[in-house]
Formats: structure tokens, C-alpha cells, sequence
């Protein structure tokens, strides 16, 4: 008697987790040979073959984002659309690309598809991971008449193409990813807590300054001038501070007789990190090195912060949809400050992309699902939850301008840093490495484990070189 | 063959006693298969990763080199190892001594006063334990915050404003060694009490008769008879706080700087952020080591201390 009742015990337990494991099962069964129903193909789409691969299953990795979840949502109707099966998964982004990295190492070829940052590709590429989409963006056959292309803002699509070389730049090369949604970096101020200080909003370094040691616990202990982010790795380093280190003429590599070395000892560097220490020192957060995207933002819509010096879409979730957080319609944007003789801001840029897995068995079901999520349709539908359209079509068109628009000063600070906007970081494959060494030097030199900025730079810039040495450069 | 078994009934039944056999034979093989079976899941990655410590094994590369003792060297020579292995020894330290001292003066505690408030905390005090040491980790973070945490509502109520904790350079460890011991110490505790529990009644009463006092009960009674508790608690606490990866990672990754860069937080960023796993391994292998050596001796002194226990117990008398 007893062993049947432990028999049964383990049937229940069995039963239960296999329905556990089914009910956590993220793919929607779609029905292949059923024809699309009530779902009407994107725009333009003529007698392209939306079904041509119905049957087929593809995986998807995301990080968990916005713009995630706007595909998310949309995934049910491409399945009915198209026929094809979507299992998709979502990793929190402190992990996303250590788990993505394990899964294209392995080449089996799943994902099939992954959302990756343009920083990313540096690694990806040159290994091998990651297919090259022109071939399926110039052919006809296999991308909608509606797709277009050149709809694309050239600093976003063009941040997206390198052509392997170390040293060079983006811009040139194979189009490794296709763009979900793009941030800029600038200055986001709350205008009731400007208002009731008399301050002016800060439009160059020296102003910003100013105002973030003025704004010192403005409301008391924990409260204060500028939000930035501090923890010890490259999402430190990529959004204000790069923007700024750019804008004040500084780079953080040269080519010098076909090697890589570091110039973050250049005096413009020095001079733009010895800002930047002072600025988080006497007006930045008191919790600094613990501070990443959300703390920032969460900081900053909550009004312990005045300013925050971080991506474009991190201030605007603070403020869109109203009453998404106690700040809610007080937060403004304006384009990045500018030091002394800069005549524009050049914002560093980051773009969530869609890539294709180089090893993926179902290569051609795979674009289906990219052109679907990158097309214009439901780009200017994801438009008017996300801001920073990457298409020129969604983000001049009266609804993106109508929603995006209400935030006061965003669109006009976007429209502003665009033309200068692009990744500033110089590619190379050491990129986390390097960027990480530097994030950890920052936060030595605003501990005062340094006697001098000069002194961590010229620290900093020797490793950089160091670990560089042995990335040739082909002539 | 059993004496009362006839020749006929062998006769008859020569399959069966092949059965019998058979099966006692097996039998051995059956009861550690699981056992085996483990062992080689854990012996094949162990020599697998002895093998790409000798490589150049990168994540972004398909091939790799036979580099001999090229990482291993590059590792000792390394102030980044050496570093490393400083933070690591520290923490270990401090965090499995504040939890073995605290879990040592609870359970005394909770063991010799018993009342309805003591029965409450014998129960709460085990909730951490329930917690993921990740997700302990986070709730922390929070309660820490400057700005909306409950621990910096109570410090201002004294006066302090603004503590740094884990974004400090001179607080970080403090901190995540405070979270550790609040983690872990429960663990201690729980099995100070088992201990305490298991004490002999006579030697006490006979100590009382001569009129020992408290701290001659203790050192001479006591704290003999726990001290296979304590090194069973010393064994666990000592190696997974050498390993700690989960606190320190949650809560700075290793910053600020490079303050809390462990062994396991070092392995963990080559392999994985910076994909040089041959490298990563190194680190890996040599933490083992260390535990491996530290761990064979807690051990051994372990054995001694229950051999004298043991004796103790059974003579009843000694002190």
C-alpha cells in the first residue's frame, strides 16, 4: 500500500512538472497548412510569398526590453500570417549576452534569430556567428516590395555595418543586423525642479556644472543635480560620457603603424574625464558606482534627480505614458551640453538590432520574421510605444510626431544630435575588455585612487595598448 | 548453498543458483552505480578543463593552440591573480568567521533559554536560508539605497546621511560580507543546535556539583563535544565563501575599481565577458586546488574531534 502510494506520488509530481514545463512552452502553435486568416500582410507587400515557409519553427532570444515586447506582442499574427512557429525566450540584460554567447558558440544554429547591440557585432562577426544581410535585403525574391530600405536613418543602419577591419570605423562593410529602435544620448532636465530653483536649463559643460552642484540635495539628503550611470562595466562608459569624451574631440583609439593605441591620455581626454569626475563628485549621485540604466532613470522620475545625462528613451519611459512615474510631464530633453568651443554635440549611439544566426538552419524563414519586424508597418506601430523610430518614414509622420512630440524638447533634441550621431567607439574585438578597464578606472579616480586624472589615464591608456598589441591591423 | 540444502534440490535447481549468483555478483556493481556514474560526470568536465587550460580556447574563435603552461603562467605573473586571490582570502575570512562566532553565541542562546520568544526565533531565524543568496543580495541593494532604502530611513534617525555601503571603495567589502553572514549564518546555527542538542546530560551535572563555572563549562565541556559541529560548519562556510560568486556579483560585480574582484568573479569575467576561457579555467583549477588542500585538513581535524568527542561522551566524566 505504501509503495503505491509513493508510486502515485511520483506519477503526480511528473504529471505536474511536465504541465509546469508545457505552460512555460513561449511558442504559439501556428497552423501551417491553414490559410492566413484575417491578417492582412504589411503594406506594399504585393504578391510577395508570405507563406513560403510555413511549417518551419524558429527560435528567437531577446533581451528583456520595450522593444522586446513590442514583438512580442506582434508575434501571434506574423505566425498566422506567415505559418510559421515562434519560440521565442526573454534573458534580463545583466545576462542576456553571456547566455547568447554560450548559444552561438555551440553552431547548432539556434537561435535562428537574436537581438544584439551594434558592440556586440564586433565580437560576433569576426567569429563567424552572424549572417551578412545584403544578400537578402538586395534580393527581390526574397524581401517585400514594401520593405525600403533606404527608409532607414543612415546613423542608425549605417552604425550597424563594419567590414571586419580593427581599427576602422563603422559605416562600411556587411550589414550585420537590422535596427529595432536606437537611443542618442543628451540631457534630460525637470523643469518643475528648474522652475522652482530659477535655473536655467544648462546647454554647455560649464552650465551643466553649475547647475548640478547648485542642485546638491535640492530636497534634502539623497537628492541630487545630475543622474549617471557608474556601475563596473561598458554600460558605463557608452552613453553620457562617450557622448561627452567625443564631443569634447578626444578617441579612444588610433592606428599607428598598423596597431591599435589607446589615446584616452590624449589632454582632451583628460580634460573631459577630469569634468566628468567633478560632475559625479559635487553633483552626481551618492550611490554612484551602483547606478545602472534603471537606477538612473528610476532616480530621475522619481525627482531625486534634477538631470540626467543617459540615453534618450530612458528619460522618456520616465515620462510617457503619464503617470509612469511621480515625475511624470515635468521631464524635458535638450541636446547634449557642449564644451567649450564644440558646436554640436556627438552623441554616441546604441541600437537594439535584430541579427541572424550564421549557423541557423531556416536562414530563409528567419528574414521573413526581420523584414516583418523591421517593415514600416510595424515599425510605426511599435512607434508610438517606443520613441527613437529608426525609419525617417515613422518618425515624420503625424502620429509618431503627435505621441513622441508631447515630450517637451525630445523631438527637437533628437532631431538636433542625429546628423552627428554615430557609435564612437572605434571597433576593435577587446571592446568589453577595454571598455570595462575603463569603467573600473573611472570609479578608482572618482574614489581618489589616483593622485591625478592625467596619471589614471595614462594608467589606463598603456593597458589598452598593451592588450592590444596583438590585433594586427591588415594593411 | 545453505548446509540444509540436499544434492537433489541442486540438482534440480542449477539455473536458480546461477540466478543467485549472478545477482550477488552484480550486486556490488548495482549499489555504486549511482555513485560511478556521478563521479564520471564530474571527473570528465574536471579533466576536460585541465585539457583548455592548456589552450588558447577563446568563445569568439572555432579553433584553438595547445599553449602549454602559457595561461597558468600568465596568471601567477598577473597582479589582476594576485589581487584576486587577496580579495578572496579576505572575504572567506571575514565572512566565514562572523557567521561561525555569530551562529556559536545564537544557538547557545536559543538552546539555554527557552520561552515563547525563543521558539518564535528559532523558527525566523531560519528564513534567510529559504532565500536565494541572489535574491537576498537584491533586497538588500534596495534596503541599502540612499535614496528610498529602509536602512538609510533608520541611520537618519542618528544622524547619518548618505552611508556609501557597497559603492564605496572602503565599505564594499564590509558590505558584502555583512550580507553574507546574514545569509548564511542561519546554516550555522542550525547545525550549532543539532550539536547542542546532542550534548550529555552527566558531565554538566557533575561539573555543576563541583561548582564549575559557566566559562569552565564551556571551554572544557562544551565546546569539545561541538567541535565536529563546528568544523562540519567551518568545512561548508570556509569553501563556498572562498567560491562566492552570486552576493558579489549582485550586488557591484566585483567593483567599485576592482575591490571585490575575486577568484570566482575574475574566472567568470574572462570566460564569460571576455571569452578567454582558457585563461578563466586557470583561476578555476587553482581556487580548487586551494579548497581541495584547505578542505583535507578541516577534515582530518575533524575525524580528531570526533574520535575525542566521542570519548568524551562515552566516558562522561572527563573535565
Amino acid at each position: 500500500m505504501k509503495k503505491i502510494k509513493i508510486l502515485l506520488c511520483i506519477a503526480l509530481i511528473a504529471a505536474l512538472s511536465l504541465a509546469v514545463i508545457a505552460c512555460d512552452n513561449n511558442d504559439t502553435p501556428a497552423t501551417p497548412d491553414a490559410p492566413a486568416q484575417d491578417v492582412t500582410p504589411p503594406a506594399g507587400s504585393g504578391d510577395f510569398d508570405w507563406r513560403a515557409h510555413a511549417g518551419t519553427t524558429l527560435n528567437i532570444m531577446f533581451n528583456q526590453h520595450p522593444y522586446a515586447d513590442t514583438v512580442i506582442e506582434r508575434i501571434p499574427e506574423f505566425e498566422a500570417l506567415t505559418g510559421i512557429t515562434v519560440r521565442h525566450s526573454v534573458t534580463p540584460e545583466e545576462n542576456y549576452f553571456d547566455v547568447l554567447t554560450l548559444a552561438l558558440n555551440a553552431r547548432s544554429g539556434n537561435p535562428d534569430i537574436f537581438m544584439t547591440g551594434a558592440y556586440q557585432i564586433w565580437d560576433y562577426a569576426p567569429a563567424g556567428f552572424i549572417q551578412p544581410l545584403e544578400d537578402f535585403i538586395n534580393d527581390p525574391a526574397r524581401t517585400f516590395p514594401g520593405y525600403n530600405f533606404a527608409d532607414f536613418y543612415e546613423a542608425v543602419v549605417g552604425a550597424l555595418r563594419w567590414d571586419l577591419v580593427p581599427g576602422n570605423m563603422v559605416g562600411t562593410g556587411s550589414q550585420w543586423a537590422l535596427p529595432m529602435g536606437f537611443e542618442l544620448n543628451n540631457l534630460a532636465f525637470n523643469q518643475r525642479i528648474f522652475d522652482e530653483h530659477g535655473l536655467e536649463p544648462p546647454r554647455t559643460t560649464e552650465e551643466l556644472l553649475t547647475a548640478a552642484k547648485a542642485l546638491h540635495e535640492f530636497n534634502g539628503p539623497g537628492t541630487y543635480g545630475v543622474a549617471l550611470r557608474g556601475t563596473r562595466n561598458w554600460a558605463t562608459i557608452h552613453p553620457g560620457y562617450m557622448t561627452l569624451f567625443a564631443t569634447w574631440g578626444a578617441r579612444d583609439f588610433e592606428v599607428v603603424d598598423g596597431r591599435l593605441v589607446s589615446r584616452v591620455d590624449s589632454p582632451e581626454a583628460i580634460a573631459m574625464t577630469d569634468f566628468w569626475v567633478e560632475l559625479i563628485r559635487y553633483g552626481g549621485p551618492p550611490q554612484w558606482t551602483t547606478y545602472t540604466w534603471y537606477q538612473a532613470g528610476a532616480s530621475f522620475g522619481a525627482g531625486n534627480a534634477a538631470m540626467l545625462f543617459d540615453a534618450t528613451c530612458n528619460g522618456y519611459f520616465q515620462n510617457y505614458p503619464a503617470g509612469a512615474s511621480a515625475e511624470s510631464g515635468n521631464l524635458a530633453w535638450l541636446p547634449g551640453p557642449l564644451p567649450p568651443g564644440a558646436t554640436y554635440s556627438r552623441s554616441n549611439i546604441w541600437i537594439w538590432s535584430m541579427a541572424m544566426n550564421a549557423y541557423s538552419q531556416n536562414q530563409d524563414a528567419a528574414w521573413l520574421f526581420m523584414q516583418y519586424f523591421t517593415g514600416p508597418e510595424f515599425q510605426a506601430w511599435a512607434g508610438t510605444r517606443n520613441p527613437d523610430a529608426p525609419r525617417r518614414s515613422v518618425s515624420t509622420s503625424a502620429e509618431y510626431i503627435g505621441v513622441v512630440g508631447a515630450s517637451v524638447g525630445y523631438l527637437e533634441a533628437l532631431e538636433a544630435d542625429l546628423p552627428h550621431a554615430t557609435i564612437q567607439f572605434t571597433p576593435q574585438p577587446e571592446f568589453i575588455q577595454t571598455t570595462t578597464m575603463w569603467a573600473a578606472t573611472l570609479q578608482d579616480l572618482v574614489a581618489g585612487q589616483y593622485s591625478s586624472t592625467e596619471e589614471a589615464m595614462r594608467n589606463l591608456a598603456e593597458r589598452k595598448t598593451a592588450l592590444l598589441a596583438n590585433v594586427e591591423i591588415p594593411q | 548453498m545453505t548446509p540444509s540444502q540436499t544434492t537433489a534440490e541442486i540438482a534440480v535447481i542449477p539455473e536458480n543458483i546461477n540466478t543467485v549468483q549472478f545477482k550477488t555478483r552484480i550486486r556490488p556493481y548495482l549499489i555504486i552505480a549511482p555513485a560511478l556514474l556521478v563521479t564520471i560526470g564530474i571527473l570528465i568536465p574536471f579533466a576536460m578543463s585541465i585539457f583548455y587550460s592548456l589552450t588558447n580556447f577563446d568563445f569568439r574563435r572555432r579553433d584553438y593552440d595547445f599553449v602549454g603552461l602559457r595561461n597558468w603562467i600568465g596568471m601567477f605573473t598577473s597582479d589582476v591573480f594576485w589581487h584576486a586571490l587577496w580579495v578572496t582570502i579576505r572575504y572567506a575570512f571575514f565572512s566565514t568567521g562572523f557567521a561561525l562566532l555569530f551562529g556559536l553565541g545564537v544557538a547557545m542562546l536559543l538552546t539555554s533559554i527557552d520561552n515563547a520568544f525563543s521558539r518564535i526565533l528559532r523558527v525566523a531565524l531560519v528564513f534567510p536560508l529559504m532565500v536565494a543568496p541572489v535574491i537576498s543580495t537584491l533586497i538588500w541593494n534596495l534596503m541599502l539605497n540612499n535614496s528610498v532604502g529602509i536602512v538609510e530611513r533608520f541611520l537618519n534617525l542618528f544622524g547619518i546621511f548618505g552611508f556609501p555601503w557597497h559603492a564605496s571603495h572602503g565599505t564594499a567589502m564590509m558590505t558584502a560580507v555583512m550580507i553574507d553572514v546574514w545569509v548564511n549564518t542561519p546554516f550555522v546555527i542550525v547545525l550549532i543546535m543539532a550539536g547542542l542538542q546532542s550534548l550529555p546530560k552527566s558531565p554538566f551535572e557533575s561539573a555543576k556539583i563541583d561548582g564549575g563555572s559557566a566559562w569552565f563549562n564551556f571551554r572544557k565541556l562544551t565546546l569539545p563535544i561541538l567541535k565536529p559541529y563546528i568544523y562540519v560548519a567551518l568545512l561548508f562556510r570556509l569553501m563556498a565563501s572562498l567560491q562566492e560568486f552570486g552576493i558579489i556579483f549582485a550586488l557591484t560585480s566585483g567593483g567599485p575599481g576592482n575591490t571585490l574582484m575575486n577568484l570566482s568573479l575574475s574566472a567568470h569575467q574572462r570566460g564569460f565577458r571576455f571569452f578567454e576561457v582558457g585563461i578563466s579555467l586557470t583561476y578555476i583549477l587553482f581556487l580548487w586546488v586551494v579548497i581541495f588542500i584547505l578542505a583535507k585538513q578541516i577534515v582530518k581535524r575533524w575525524q580528531i574531534a570526533q574520535r575525542t568527542a566521542t570519548g568524551r561522551m562515552a566516558d562522561g566524566s572527563e573535565g
